[in-house]
C-alpha cells in the first residue's frame, strides 16, 4: 500500500501527485459505502473527530459529519457561538483545552488564514484544514479534482477555467494548487479588482475576459460571489457582475464539447451562475457534493485510519 | 573619581575617524581623549576598563522606540525599554506617544520623564503626539510640550490621514524647532492588509498591505514639505519607491529626512511563510528588492538613520490567528549586531554605521549625543563586532520577546554602556 505519512492535511502544498492521486484512488474504493444499504464500515471505531467550526457552513459540515460517521468513528461538534470563544478564549487556549480530552482529529473551519497551521503546530491531534480566511480549503479541492476525473477520465493536460473572486477565494488557491499539480492547465478570470497580485507565479494564466477565459475549457468551475463583500468597493454591483462575469448558456457554447460546470457551493443562482446552467445537463454540482463524502471518508481514514497504524505496527 | 578606557579603537562618525585612543570619564564628561599608554596614573581612585580589541563608540541614539508606558506596563515599562537599550549599546532613546493616555499633553510627557529619571538608565526623549489624542483632528500644544521637554512630534502608528493638518503640524512644529516624524501610510489603502501585498500574500492567503500605501504619504509628506519650507522625517522607510521619492527629495534640497529599521533591511516577506506573528510588523516586510533599494538608500545617504521601531508586545497580542496578531517586533538588542552586518556585507563602513546609529538620529531631533568630543557628555558603548552568539529569549531585558531574531545567530555584541560618565550596563564576562 503507498504511503500517506503527514498528521495534518492544512495545505494542497505539500502533497506530492501520488499522495494526491492515492487519495482519490482510496475514495473510489470508499464511494460504494455510501451506495449501500447499511451506510456504515467500522474501519474509525474508537476514533474521535471534532468538527469546530468557527464559520457558518452547512455542507462542509455536514459532508465531515457524515463522513466520520460512515466509518463508524465517534463524532463532536463544537461551533464558535456554543464553545467559551464567546466567553473571550482563544485559539491557542480552546486548542489546549481540547487536546487535554485527546481527540484523534480536528476538523476546523476559521476565519483567520494560518488559524489551522497554528492550531497543528500546537496539538497531537491531526488537523484538517477545512477552509482558513482566504487562503485554502484542500478538502473542497480534492473533491473537485476526484469529480473531474470521475468525468472527464483524467485530470492531466485538461484545460480549466476558474472564474469568480479569485482574490477571496480558498477554493481557487487549493484547486489552483491541486491542478497544476496534476498537470492541468488553469486559466483564471474575473474582474481585476478581484486577481490577486502575482498569482502568476501560481502557474496560472490570467484572462480577466470570462467570454475569452472560457473558450475551448473542458471545465468550468466558477465561484460564489460573497454579496457581503460588496462594500469593499470590488464591483459596483450585482447586477453588472451578473451581467458580465455571470456563467450563462451562450457563454457555455464556446466551451469545448462535453465540458463541465462546476460550483463549490452555495450557489447566487442568477449571479455568477444562471439557473439554467447551474440545473443544465453540463452541470456536476451535486455530484461534487456526493463526492465530498467519499473524499472526505479518504482524508480521515489516510490520517487517523489504517495506514498509520500499520507503521506502528511495523515500528514493534 | 575617574575612569580611564584603555587600549580601544575609538569610532568617531563625525570626523569619520577610528583611531586608537584612551578615553578618561571625569565628572561624568570625557575630559581627555589621549594617545595609548599616555595616561599613566594608578591607584584606587582610578577605575579602569580595558578595551582592547575592542571599538569604543559614541553611545547609539535611537529617535524610534514604544516604551508603553502609561497604559501597558506589562508589555513595557520606561525603566524596562530603557535596560533593553543600555544592554543593546544605546544611550539615548526616544519614545512614540502611542501610549495610554497617548503623550498628547505636558503631565505625559513629565511623567515619562519622571520615570526615565527613576530608572537611572538612559536618556529618555519623550516624543509627544501631533494630534490630540492621536485623532489626526486637532493640534496638540507644541509649545507647551517642548517646554515639559518634548523633542519632536509624530502621530505614530495613527498616520495623519488629513493633509491640510499635516501641513499646519510642519509649519507650526518648525516655529518652535521641533521635528515632525512621519508614520507613512495610507490607510484606506492598506485596508484590512497584515503583510506585504505580493507574491507571497497570494501564496499563502493573507491581506495585502500595497507598498503604494507607504510610497503615496512619502510623497505627500515632501510635497507639503516643499509647499512649507519645513523639515519633515520619514520614520521605517521601507520601500524602494520611498527610498527613491526621498533621494529626488534630497537632491532638490528639500528638508527630508529618513530612518529605517533593521527588520526592513535584514529580512523580507518570505519570513512570514508559516504565519508566524513575530514576522507581522507595520510596515510590513517587503520583497528582497525593496530590502536591497533600503540598503542602498542608506549606503547612499538616502536614509539617514537607522532606528528600531522597537515595539513590544506580550503573547497576549501575538500568540493569535495572524490577523489578529498585533504589528511590531522589538529590536533594541538586536540593532547593533545586525547594523554590523552591513558593514560586513560592505553596505556602509564602520563610521557610517556607527554614525547612523548616533549622531544622524540625535540631530534630527536636536539632542546632544553621538560624538565622543572632550568636553561632551561620557555617552558611550564599548562594542566587540566579531563576538558570535545565538540569540536567546533570555537574554532579552525588554518586558516583552516578540523577536523574529531569537534563536538566530548574531555577530557583534555590546559590552558596556555608560551615560554621563555612569556604567548603565556591562556584559558578564
Amino acid at each position: 500500500m503507498a504511503k500517506f505519512a503527514h498528521k495534518d492535511l492544512l495545505s494542497m502544498e505539500p502533497l506530492s501527485v501520488e499522495e494526491i492521486a492515492f487519495i482519490l484512488d482510496t475514495a473510489e474504493s470508499l464511494k460504494t459505502i455510501s451506495a449501500r444499504d447499511i451506510k456504515k464500515v467500522p474501519t474509525l471505531r474508537g476514533k474521535s473527530v471534532v468538527n469546530f467550526f468557527y464559520e457558518p457552513s452547512t455542507r462542509t459540515r455536514t459532508s465531515f459529519e457524515v463522513a466520520a460517521k460512515q466509518l463508524s468513528a465517534d463524532t463532536f461538534s463544537l461551533s464558535a457561538s456554543t464553545s467559551s470563544i464567546v466567553k473571550g478564549e482563544t485559539l491557542l487556549d480552546t486548542a489546549r483545552n481540547l487536546q487535554a480530552m485527546r481527540p484523534d482529529l480536528i476538523v476546523l473551519r476559521h476565519p483567520s488564514s494560518g488559524a489551522p497551521h497554528m492550531l497543528a503546530r500546537e496539538m497531537k491531534a491531526g488537523i484538517i484544514n477545512a477552509g482558513d480566511g482566504i487562503n485554502e480549503h484542500p478538502t473542497q479541492a480534492l473533491l473537485d479534482l476526484y469529480t473531474i476525473r470521475e468525468k472527464m477520465g483524467r485530470l492531466n493536460g485538461l484545460k480549466v477555467a476558474i472564474i469568480g473572486d479569485i482574490s477571496h477565494s480558498r477554493v481557487a488557491r487549493s484547486n489552483i494548487i491541486g491542478l497544476t499539480k496534476m498537470g492541468a492547465e488553469v486559466t483564471v478570470s474575473g474582474p481585476p479588482t478581484m486577481i490577486p497580485v502575482g498569482i502568476e507565479a501560481l502557474g496560472v494564466q490570467v484572462v480577466p475576459d470570462p467570454v475569452q477565459a472560457v473558450k475551448k475549457k473542458d471545465v468550468l468551475m466558477l465561484l460564489r460571489i460573497q454579496l457581503e463583500r460588496q462594500s469593499a468597493v470590488l464591483f459596483p454591483s450585482i447586477r453588472e457582475y451578473a451581467s458580465f462575469f455571470g456563467l450563462s448558456s451562450e457563454m457555455l457554447r464556446m466551451a469545448n464539447e462535453g465540458a463541465i460546470v462546476m460550483h463549490p457551493g452555495p450557489l447566487n443562482r442568477g449571479v455568477e451562475i444562471t439557473s439554467e446552467v447551474a440545473d443544465g445537463p453540463y452541470s456536476v454540482i451535486l455530484d461534487q457534493v456526493a463526492n465530498g463524502v467519499a473524499v472526505r471518508m479518504a482524508v480521515l481514514y489516510l490520517l487517523i485510519g489504517g495506514v498509520k497504524g500499520d507503521n506502528v505496527d511495523q515500528e514493534r | 573619581m575617574i575612569t580611564l578606557i584603555r587600549n580601544g579603537d575609538v569610532v568617531d562618525p563625525v570626523r569619520e575617524t577610528v583611531e586608537k585612543v584612551d578615553v578618561l570619564v571625569e565628572k561624568g564628561k570625557i575630559s581627555k581623549l589621549l594617545p595609548p599608554g599616555v595616561f599613566k596614573e594608578k591607584g584606587p581612585q582610578i577605575r579602569i576598563f580595558d578595551a582592547s580589541d575592542k571599538f569604543v563608540i559614541p553611545g547609539l541614539v535611537d529617535i524610534h522606540v514604544h516604551l508603553r508606558e502609561p497604559g501597558h506596563e506589562y508589555k513595557e515599562t520606561v525603566a524596562s525599554g530603557a535596560r533593553s537599550a543600555a544592554a543593546g549599546g544605546f544611550t539615548a532613546i526616544a519614545c512614540m506617544p502611542n501610549t495610554e493616555p497617548p503623550n498628547d499633553c505636558r503631565s505625559v510627557t513629565e511623567f515619562i520623564l519622571e520615570q526615565a529619571e527613576r530608572a537611572c538608565s538612559v536618556r529618555v526623549y519623550p516624543i509627544a503626539a501631533i494630534s490630540k489624542g492621536q485623532e489626526g483632528e486637532t493640534l496638540t500644544n507644541f509649545g507647551e510640550l517642548k517646554e515639559a521637554g518634548a523633542v519632536a512630534v509624530s502621530d505614530d502608528g495613527f498616520p495623519v490621514a488629513n493633509s491640510e493638518l499635516m501641513r499646519r503640524a510642519l509649519e507650526y512644529a518648525a516655529f518652535y524647532g521641533l521635528r515632525v516624524i512621519s508614520h507613512c501610510e495610507d490607510r484606506s489603502l492598506a485596508g484590512d492588509g497584515v503583510m506585504h501585498e505580493g507574491v507571497i500574500s497570494t501564496r499563502i492567503g493573507l491581506a495585502g498591505i500595497p507598498a503604494a500605501s507607504e510610497d503615496i504619504m512619502v510623497y505627500r509628506e515632501i510635497s507639503l514639505s516643499r509647499l512649507t519650507g519645513c523639515p519633515v522625517h520619514i520614520a521605517h522607510v521601507s520601500t524602494a519607491g520611498s527610498v527613491e521619492l526621498i533621494r529626488r527629495a534630497k537632491e532638490e534640497g528639500l528638508l527630508v529626512t529618513a530612518e529605517t529599521a533593521p527588520h526592513y533591511f535584514t529580512l523580507d516577506h518570505q519570513r512570514v511563510v508559516g504565519y508566524d506573528t513575530l514576522a507581522k510588523v507595520n510596515p510590513p516586510l517587503r520583497t528582497s528588492e525593496d530590502v536591497e533599494a533600503v540598503k542602498e538608500g542608506l549606503r547612499e545617504g538616502v536614509i539617514d538613520v537607522i532606528a528600531t521601531d522597537h515595539a513590544p508586545h506580550s503573547p497576549l497580542e501575538k500568540e493569535l490567528e495572524f490577523d489578529r496578531a498585533a504589528f511590531g517586533m522589538i529590536g533594541l538588542q538586536t540593532a547593533l549586531p545586525l547594523t554590523l552586518q552591513l558593514v560586513r556585507d560592505g553596505v556602509l563602513d564602520l563610521t557610517e554605521a556607527v554614525g547612523k546609529l548616533s549622531c544622524a538620529g540625535a540631530n534630527i531631533i536636536g539632542v546632544s549625543g553621538g560624538c565622543l568630543i572632550e568636553g561632551e557628555n561620557a555617552d558611550l558603548s564599548v562594542i566587540d563586532p566579531e563576538y558570535e552568539y545565538l540569540f536567546e529569549a533570555d537574554q532579552i531585558l525588554s518586558k516583552s520577546r516578540n523577536s523574529p531574531f531569537i534563536g538566530k545567530r548574531l555577530k557583534g555584541v555590546n559590552e558596556l554602556t555608560m551615560v554621563g560618565g555612569k556604567v548603565v550596563w556591562e556584559k558578564e564576562r
